[in-house]
């Protein structure tokens, strides 16, 4: 038995420039607010941006960008929707709202079912937005998209720190390059060294809404970052 | 069509196994169609006769064979074994699932225990069983 879907997955990315794995090792540090918010900022740029929410049990892209009622559109595979500029997929838009619990092979055969149908045409970039940890999503995105590069989030954490320490270190061993690390939700204007976003208490009441968010303090530090990253 | 992406992947992944085996000629494909997937067979082919104008010589002849695969399920909590037709879906849910089989662990569960913790033991999706050609 030969599974064809992996075959044309390079073709899908064919006309992609860079894949940016935006990726953390805890949750709730930030991943997909930084996601959506970078993949916001290089369409206002004028780059041909695409996201792609692979967080399957925690989707929320949909909610952070307010793109609750578009659809795909089916041609010659699935078309992701537009929302402001950014060619968006999720698999919120076929769960209906509900959860969707998966174990590891599921996992694999959905991002596989989800990267061989999805046809992206030309891209600047395609952002994904990663799930914690380096697991079966982390470990297939390295293996089925050969130019991935990541660019890793983490907070002010002992724990945190100790375990991105570890999980560069795995990822240096499997030759995907960093992008860049970014530290969210700073207190202090010291950052131990890495590129920070400070603590923003009004990017809450601007989730939901791409205009609001890109005029966040959040916006502008990460805006700042990533003209010094993806260069 | 979701079809014209999943009829470009076995096209590529005949032409692929091609290349490795050495074939001058690839004369059938045998593909197996999971009926949780439950792809359009009409339209599958119409983009299998379309795509291969385009394609590499090496399958510009070939004949494709499909055979429908049953799907099976077996349940990680109580071990119940079931099928298709002993779930219940809506119309919209089984469009879903079309798109992404595993999608059925969000709208179906176990017959007995209710549980959507099962494993898709056959008939997920489309596979190539066997590519038959000249060398």
């Amino acid at each position: 038995m030969i599974d064809p879907r992996t075959s044309v997955i390079k073709k899908r990315f064919s006309k992609v420039k860079r894949v940016i794995a935006v990726t953390g090792w805890k949750g709730g540090i930030g991943k997909s607010v930084t996601a959506s918010m970078l993949s916001l900022i290089l369409a206002q740029k004028g780059k041909a941006c695409g996201l792609l929410d692979l967080d399957f049990t925690g989707a929320s892209d949909c909610i952070i960008l307010g793109a609750k009622d578009i659809f795909p559109e089916e041609k010659n595979g699935i078309v992701p929707p537009e929302i402001n500029g950014i060619k968006f997929m999720s698999i919120y838009f076929f769960s209906d709202g509900k959860a969707v619990p998966l174990r590891g092979n599921n996992i694999t055969d959905a991002i596989i079912e989800m990267l061989a149908i999805t046809q992206w045409g030309k891209l600047d970039y395609l952002i994904i937005d990663m799930p914690p940890g380096i697991n079966d999503t982390a470990l297939d995105v390295v293996r089925l998209i050969d130019r991935t590069e990541i660019l890793a989030l983490t907070i002010p954490s002992i724990i945190a720190k100790d375990v991105l320490e570890r999980s560069l270190e795995l990822y240096k061993r499997l030759k995907v390059p960093i992008v860049g690390i970014i530290k969210n939700n700073l207190v202090h204007s010291k950052g131990m060294g890495l590129e920070g976003i400070p603590y923003d208490d009004k990017l809450e009441t601007a989730l939901g809404c791409p205009d609001k968010l890109l005029k966040t303090k959040f916006a502008i530090s990460l805006e700042k970052i990533i003209s010094g990253l993806l260069k | 069509m979701h079809e014209w992406a999943l009829a470009d992947s076995v096209i590529t992944s005949a032409v692929d196994y091609a290349k490795k085996e050495k074939l001058k000629k690839i004369s059938l494909v045998n593909i197996a169609f999971g009926e949780l997937q439950n792809v359009d067979k009409e339209i599958f082919l119409f983009a299998i006769e379309e795509l291969i104008k385009t394609s590499n010589k090496v399958i510009s002849s070939s004949k494709f064979k499909i055979s429908d695969e049953l799907a099976k399920f077996k349940c990680k909590v109580c071990s119940t074994e079931f099928t298709i037709k002993q779930v219940k879906k809506t119309e919209e849910e089984a469009e879903y699932i079309h798109f992404i089989p595993e999608m059925a662990h969000t709208y179906l569960k176990c017959p007995k225990c209710k549980s959507p913790d099962f494993d898709i033991i056959a008939g997920r999706g489309v596979l190539i069983k066997s590519i038959k050609g000249d060398k």
